[in-house]
């Protein structure tokens, strides 16, 4: 088992025309994720390494059945791959590009919502979902997640949510679906979608969950991990030692004021009983004990 | 990306909001010649991008020419709170009834936009925010759907403004959202917003925040990247389109992945040591990307020793490995490094770095012990 994506999910890539969307569309492919078709206006009909190319997602859902969309649009062209995407029949649609300006995020966020409730968005700037052995949409090195479970991972930061795949394939501890939501401002997926579908998920004992400075995401994660989670949640937060008002790289990643300072998040999750590491091994250790007293 | 004020009440003044004739100044006589032509009484306000400006002596009143010339002379050059005020802002002085508050910027919880206005301005937001929350009246605006009139006319009316002002502001308020979303800011706030004497609701200080994202779209706002405050080393990073940002310490940070990058400077901290700075070099970690991150890092004074986190995903051990070899060829590096290689064929790369290992160039297995490493060795050269 696993949340949101699994070996039925077919995929486009929307800018598989491009040189990252046929980098990791191919790479993605070889991973064993049904890639199905592409999308590029210019060049419906031709295919991309057999991969049939088509108009826009309406075309390619009627053509493949497709329920999933992976986006690799440059930012510019970002809000209406997303519009077409949910108007073409796609319900997941993952946006890896980076540098998406807040207020199209915030549009199509809600104009999602209201038109297009069905249909789930993770991104933008994220490196996407992998359920190990099955499906893997986005960027992320395939080889270094353990397929299986019992743990799911939910991870605002790229890098890091490849440390905890990694921490745990060392440890030989499998992972259902790694779910990295990304750091802007406007997440379509939140911290709280994804321990919702793992709290349901029957395969999924436990939770790792990697958070950043800035925002209220975490806080208001650790309040669902307080009233409505069973599972054991282990948890890192980047950022701890970050200094207050400088901005650490993602558009996320800012504390000001005192508000979403490591600390406060720290604290929450600590009182909703979360497990909290002081780095990612830490928290990769933390979630060994977890699993080994299951 | 932060404005100035006088820049930010140029961007809203294209939005048609009404704001006070000024001029910018560099220099006393520019100041003077500008208070000349504006007439008197004026105000000299610092520009610089931070607050506390009136406190620290930034922002007075000039009755007369003369005035102009002494503040002047005492505003620039002051250091407010670490900035050093380069230029000023010459403006006609206003009469001032009442002042409010007024402000768009996004509720990343509700994730709408959210619009704050007060009767209580002049003063921290944050404050009357916790002193007494009632003062301000909120709304929270579906970008999906925008800011009707209707919406923004019961949004004025729970302020208690000064009944002779809500018009005015109902007005000033719809113009400021249309700034904050065609013009693309993560923030815009007007504190003061004041009511004259002859009840015009007039804009009186501004702070505009760009979202640098949305530059492909506003190739004019390349001027305000100018402005941006950097020191040398953050100017030398960007100038390499690295995300640096300059810290206090002695240990170099080099990392692939901002989480990452956060991650190492908590790590060095947590055993004791300080960082230098924070600089993700992205997922690629090519042997150009790093010699520009090792140059800059090198140019740093402060630097004792360097800590180059990196964990390969798609980009290999191996290719990481030759891009350092590489890097390392064409900079010269004063420091003793610490690299830390895992993730994919981390073994192979680990392999490649083997052979050129030496006191200056050492590699550990975990980043905990590598960030031990590389704080000893800056702890030893302080010694």
């Amino acid at each position: 088992m696993s949340i949101f994506v699994d070996s039925d999910t077919k995929v486009i890539y929307q800018g598989l025309t491009g040189s990252q969307g046929r980098y990791y569309g191919l790479l993605n492919r070889e991973y064993g994720t049904q890639v199905v078709g592409g999308t590029n206006p210019k060049k419906a009909g031709e295919d991309v390494d057999g991969i049939p190319v088509f108009a826009n997602c309406a075309d390619a859902v009627e053509a493949t059945g497709a329920t999933a969309s992976c986006i690799f649009i440059p930012a510019a062209g970002v809000y209406s791959a997303v519009m077409d995407a949910a108007q073409g029949g796609i319900k997941f649609i993952v946006c890896i590009t980076e540098g998406v300006p807040a207020h199209d995020e915030a549009k199509f966020y809600n104009e999602l919502k209201a038109q297009h409730p069905d249909v789930q968005m993770l991104g933008p700037n994220c490196p996407g979902i992998i359920t190990p052995g099955q499906c893997n949409i986005g960027i992320t090195a395939g080889h270094i997640a353990k397929p299986g479970g019992p743990v799911g991972i939910v991870s605002r930061s790229g890098t890091l949510t490849y440390q905890a795949l990694y921490e745990l394939q060392q440890k030989d501890i499998g992972v259902t679906t790694c779910v990295g939501i990304g750091g802007d401002p406007v997440p379509g997926t939140s911290f709280i979608d994804c321990l919702a579908a793992f709290e349901a998920d029957p395969a999924t004992k436990a939770v790792m969950m990697i958070g950043e400075i800035g925002g209220s995401a975490e806080e208001e994660a650790a309040d669902y991990i307080k009233n409505h989670m069973t599972k054991p949640v282990s948890s890192y937060i980047a950022g701890v030692t970050a200094p207050p008002g400088k901005k650490m790289g993602h558009a996320g990643a800012i504390v000001s004021g005192g508000k979403g300072t490591a600390d406060a998040k720290m604290e929450a999750l600590r009182d909703a009983g979360v497990k909290v590491g002081l780095n990612p091994t830490e928290a990769g250790e933390l979630m060994a004990e977890i699993v080994a007293s299951m | 990306m932060d404005l100035f004020e006088y820049q930010g009440k140029q961007f809203f003044n294209q939005f048609g909001m009404p704001i006070s004739d000024g001029e910018v100044a560099f220099t006393v006589q520019e100041a003077v010649s500008a208070a000349e032509r504006l007439g008197t009484p004026v105000m000299v306000k610092a520009q610089v991008h931070s607050g506390g400006r009136g406190k620290a002596g930034g922002v007075k009143f000039a009755a007369t020419v003369d005035d102009v010339q002494e503040h002047a002379t005492n505003i620039l050059g002051l250091d407010i709170n670490g900035h050093i005020v380069h230029r000023l802002w010459i403006e006609k002085a206003s009469d001032i009834s009442e002042e409010y508050y007024a402000s768009f910027t996004l509720d990343r919880s509700a994730k709408k936009h959210l619009g704050m206005l007060s009767a209580e301005g002049g003063v921290e937001i944050e404050t009357v925010a916790v002193e007494n929350p009632d003062a301000i009246s909120k709304i929270h605006v579906d970008p999906a759907v925008g800011l009707t009139r209707e919406a923004a006319q019961v949004w004025v009316d729970g302020a208690n403004l000064n009944p002779v002002a809500v018009e005015g502001a109902v007005d000033i308020v719809m113009k400021l959202y249309t700034a904050y979303v065609e013009g693309d800011a993560d923030l815009v706030e007007i504190n003061p917003l004041i009511l004259t004497p002859d009840n015009r609701v007039h804009v009186l200080d501004a702070k505009v925040t760009l979202d640098a994202n949305s530059v492909f779209r506003h190739p004019d706002y390349a001027e305000f990247d100018e402005t941006q405050p950097r020191d040398e080393r953050e100017e030398a990073a960007h100038d390499k389109g690295l995300q640096y940002v300059g810290l206090e310490g002695s240990v170099g940070v080099i990392a692939n992945g901002a989480g990452l990058a956060m991650s190492t400077v908590d790590v060095i901290n947590q055993v004791g040591g300080k960082p230098a700075n924070f600089l993700d070099i992205g997922g690629g970690a090519n042997a150009d990307v790093m010699a520009g991150a090792l140059e800059v890092i090198n140019n740093d004074p402060e630097v004792e020793s360097i800590f180059i986190n990196i964990f390969g995903g798609i980009t290999r051990g191996e290719e990481v490995a030759n891009g350092i070899i590489e890097a390392l060829n064409r900079v010269d590096i004063d420091a003793p490094i610490v690299i830390r290689l895992d993730g994919t064929n981390a073994e192979e790369g680990r392999a490649i770095l083997e052979p050129a290992l030496n006191d200056k160039l050492m590699m550990e297995p975990t980043m905990l012990d590598a960030a031990r490493k590389a704080v000893a060795l800056a702890k030893g050269a302080d010694a």
